[in-house]
């Protein structure tokens, strides 16, 4: 039985310090909904608040309407994974499994049952009678997320729980982690740093900055239209060019570029009056850029091109000084060497525009 | 970043009572102690006299003057005697090292004034040694009373602390550093005194803070071997004990000053200390490797002789415990005679000293757990407080611990004097920080977030401490509680003042029998403590997987 969980105006503060501002949030039930952000950020703040760990200064929290803020932790039926995972060290995994239906009074023949079950389901059962130190960072990850959902929690908490594992096991473990969860059906929230593993796993991805909430959405629209400059670096790798702006009086926009270079952009919310010139920032993605070949386009050198097997990256220095990044296919038959001149052009269909301060994207349709 | 709520729970309450056990057991007597001082013993009128009597009297001060030569020259003398010693076994193979290691570690468990009177039998005016080189070769060793033996008798009894001090701090110096330095052309000598030395000099301050702390409370020693030899110690004892003149008033006076000069010297070097202190492990420790030559002999020279001086004193009285005694002379021949008179005579001391030892071990492990619960994970303005109560006992000498409770619980409403609860209290006080500190060392390895994944499993307070981390503990808890139970059997200058006719213990027995000339019986005595101490290291070592004390 999964919950619906909400965050309605919500506060934290240490002492003086106001770590979350009226933070307000919806959880679907059943859903995977990721916190992610840079360290500091208070995702994991805000996930130990819906544990019961953080105590809660304003607001409220509500699991399916019923008020959270003051029920004990261990009172709100939550399964949670930490970062060290938190293995009891001197029980075994089965014990450790079981921990947490010994305390709800499951029969003995029931609690066998639902740990091998679960055991089964996170595919370690042959290692039921190990110590945790006899185990792998990964086979420890399945013991605590098989701890956490055998006592079938109404919400499924996990706090970086890839982070102490290698590369190429984070990249399994979370692909597993995904399909138990689509499994159990919980409603899970994910804190991670990773925005990688956070596009991977999640239905929705809440993207945090300075204790508040930049942008929530699929992972699709969060890359494709990011509401803010910050979400666009923060989630994924672009490129900031300073650019200007001018309305061209029936509703479409021309954005300028460097000296020579101009786009024709569909209409943008922009209070730019015809005929008048408004700073702005693009923010173009390394495969929104192509080597023009009619020398149209961005004129620059290429600093460094760095081959990754699929593809190529190119540094472009741009005539104003500034390096820009380009993904080129490696099945392209142009020869980019370093030194050579070449011209970047936009594909503007997907690029996306905000004011000079980058707090708003001027695209249309761009959520927020 | 961890915000922990704060609700009043069942570690409030527990934190109360044992808030409350320091206060009745050690600040209330030791406020009683300073009250004492300032009030006239006959007439109850506040007064000055007993410190302006201290003060102006030479007699007084210079037992001071002898209490701070000693303690100076011991704790000089301990450095510069083990902080080599500690480098040469980190930096050159030697052939039994670890054996070596367990043995400076058994010379130092034992009680002092034990190598005191050790060193009598060896080096006094009837020794052993003296009248062997005055049969061959014929003239007379000079006298190892007073000063030169109290400070031979100390600084062999406490150099091991320093060496296992620095060594600890050595297994932590990373080898890069030494060879950043050789690659920078800083090497030899220049080397350990620019990178070694200071790397290590908070160790030597915390250890020499130790040893300076135990060489100033000393008082067997300086009472056995000082003859006149008058140390602070001492004449607080005789003040205090004698039947004739003694003055409750007058040793509380001293015990004062002497609590304050210890907290200063305490203070003092916590100041420099922690503006001096890094943070350092080694991923790759320095290795010993084998010296070649004259240095390879030197080193092994170093090492054995030193040994061998901290382990003659025990060996030695373990000698003579088996020989034949007529009397209270040692005759030729072998017999157990001497165990059998133990038993006779003081057999009553040994059952006290398990039997107290036993319950004060007890209570210890409960506290210590509670404490070092508290003081790790409930941070906080009170557990703050319990912390520096824990620590008082370092700067408290056992003898003065001893005396403050004597005055305090010698009255209505709680009369104590004379029986076994006042020597358990005591113990209690003063060997519990061994207990703690090691518990408290596991505790914080332990990730908080372990008790959350109990608690987020619905499992309650009290439910998580015993079956998650009280398991997790207890490796820690009893590896502090077996080195509390050592130093409790070797326990002297509390029990001294404390003890009655029927709650005598196997030290006081010792010290006794070796001031009425029964060599014997004390020997005996001597050596059953010396093997309880070996076998409950050996333990200690089994349960802990360490090879090493931390003090």
């Amino acid at each position: 039985m999964s919950v619906a969980i909400s965050f309605r105006d919500i506060v934290k503060k240490y002492g003086d310090t106001t770590v979350i501002p009226e933070l307000s949030l919806d959880i679907q039930k059943g859903e995977f909904f990721t916190l992610l952000g840079p360290s500091g950020c208070g995702k994991t703040t805000l996930l130990r608040m819906v544990a019961g760990f953080n105590s809660i200064e304003g607001g409220a929290l509500t699991f399916n309407e019923k008020k959270m803020n003051d029920v004990a932790p261990g009172k709100r039926n939550i399964g949670m994974v930490f970062q060290n995972y938190a293995i009891f060290p001197h029980l075994n995994v089965a014990q450790n499994v079981a921990f947490g239906l010994e305390n709800r009074k499951v029969t003995k023949a029931d609690q066998q049952r639902r740990v091998s079950e679960i055991l089964n389901t996170v595919q370690i059962d042959i290692y039921k009678n190990r110590m945790p130190k006899n185990l792998s960072g990964g086979q420890q990850q399945r013991v605590a997320l098989a701890r956490a959902i055998v006592i079938n929690p109404d919400v499924l908490l996990m706090d970086e729980p890839l982070s102490n594992l290698d590369a190429q096991l984070r990249v399994d473990m979370r692909n597993a982690i995904k399909s138990i969860q689509r499994e159990v059906g919980i409603t899970t929230v994910y804190v991670t740093h990773d925005q990688e593993e956070a596009m991977a796993v999640s239905d929705r991805i809440a993207v945090m900055k300075s204790g508040v909430i930049q942008q929530v959405g699929a992972p699709r629209d969060i890359y494709q239209r990011p509401a803010n400059l910050f979400v666009a670096t923060f989630i994924g790798r672009t490129n900031v060019i300073d650019a200007v702006l001018e309305g061209d009086g029936a509703g479409g926009a021309a954005v300028i570029i460097g000296s020579n270079y101009i786009l024709t952009m569909p209409a943008l919310l922009s209070e730019a009056k015809p005929n008048e010139s408004v700073a702005i920032k693009i923010s173009v993605r390394p495969e929104e850029f192509v080597l023009s070949e009619d020398g149209t386009g961005l004129a620059g050198k290429v600093v460094n091109n760095v081959f990754l097997g699929l593809n190529t990256h190119l540094i472009v220095k741009l005539e104003n000084g500034q390096e820009v990044e380009m993904i080129q296919q490696s099945a392209s038959n142009v020869v980019t060497d370093i030194g050579q001149r070449v011209h970047l052009a936009i594909l503007s269909g997907t690029i996306n525009v905000y004011d000079a301060s980058g707090e708003r994207n001027l695209n249309r349709g761009s959520g927020l | 970043m961890i915000g922990r709520m704060r609700r009043l729970d069942i570690w409030s309450l527990i934190t109360f009572f044992i808030f409350a056990g320091y206060l009745i057991f050690l600040a209330l007597p030791l406020f009683m102690l300073l009250i004492k001082s300032f009030f006239d013993g006959t007439t109850g009128e506040f007064s000055l006299a007993y410190f302006y009597k201290f003060f102006s009297k030479a007699y007084y001060m210079n037992a001071v003057w002898n209490s701070l030569k000693v303690t100076v020259c011991v704790t000089l003398l301990s450095i510069l005697v083990a902080g080599p010693l500690a480098y040469i076994m980190t930096i050159a193979k030697i052939k039994g090292s670890g054996t070596v290691r367990i043995l400076i570690l058994i010379s130092s468990m034992s009680a002092p004034f034990i190598g005191a009177y050790a060193w009598i039998l060896l080096l006094g005016r009837n020794g052993v040694i003296t009248n062997f080189i005055f049969d061959v070769f014929g003239f007379r060793m000079p006298d190892i009373y007073g000063f030169s033996g109290v400070l031979l008798v100390l600084t062999l009894q406490l150099s091991p602390l320093i060496f296992m001090y620095v060594s600890g701090a050595l297994k932590n110096v990373d080898n890069s550093l030494m060879e950043a330095a050789e690659s920078m052309n800083c090497t030899g000598l220049r080397k350990m005194w620019k990178i070694l030395v200071p790397l290590i000099t908070p160790t030597l301050l915390a250890g020499g803070l130790l040893v300076f702390m135990r060489a100033f409370a000393d008082f067997g020693t300086p009472m056995l071997i000082g003859e006149g030899f008058r140390t602070v110690p001492v004449l607080i004892f005789n003040e205090f004990i004698s039947e004739v003149g003694g003055d409750d008033g007058f040793a509380a006076a001293i015990s004062v000053i002497v609590v304050l000069f210890a907290t200063t010297v305490f203070l003092l070097q916590k100041f420099v200390a922690n503006r001096k202190s890094y943070s350092m492990s080694a991923l790759n420790p320095i290795e010993p490797k084998k010296l070649k030559g004259a240095a390879n002999w030197a080193a092994h020279l170093y090492v054995y002789l030193f040994t061998i001086l901290a382990m003659m004193p025990q060996t030695y009285v373990a000698y003579t415990s088996f020989q034949k005694t007529s009397g209270k002379i040692f005759v030729d021949g072998y017999s157990l005679g001497s165990y059998r008179a133990a038993f006779s005579k003081v057999g009553d001391s040994i059952y006290n000293t398990f039997m107290m030892a036993g319950i004060t071990i007890i209570i210890i492990t409960i506290a210590a757990v509670l404490i070092a619960y508290v003081t790790v994970k409930r941070k906080g303005a009170v557990a703050n407080l319990l912390d520096t109560f824990t620590m008082l006992p370092y700067i408290v000498p056992g003898s003065i611990l001893g005396i403050a409770l004597l005055v305090t619980f010698n009255q209505e409403p709680l009369v104590l004097s004379g029986s076994a609860v006042i020597l358990i209290i005591a113990f209690v006080i003063r060997r519990l920080p061994y207990t703690i500190r090691s518990s408290a060392a596991v505790l914080h390895q332990v990730n908080d977030s372990i008790e959350e994944a109990a608690i987020s499993l619905g499992a309650s307070t009290m439910r998580t401490f015993f079956k998650i981390t009280v398991p997790m503990m207890i490796s820690g808890v009893f590896a502090g509680a077996i080195i509390s139970w050592i130093s409790i059997i070797t326990e002297l200058s509390t029990s001294i003042i404390l003890y009655t006719g029927n709650t005598r213990t196997m030290t006081v027995a010792v010290y006794t029998e070796v001031v009425r000339g029964n060599y014997g019986v004390a020997a005996a005595l001597s050596t059953m403590l010396t093997v309880i101490t070996v076998v409950s290291l050996l333990l200690f070592f089994k349960l802990s997987g360490k090879k090493e004390v931390t003090m």
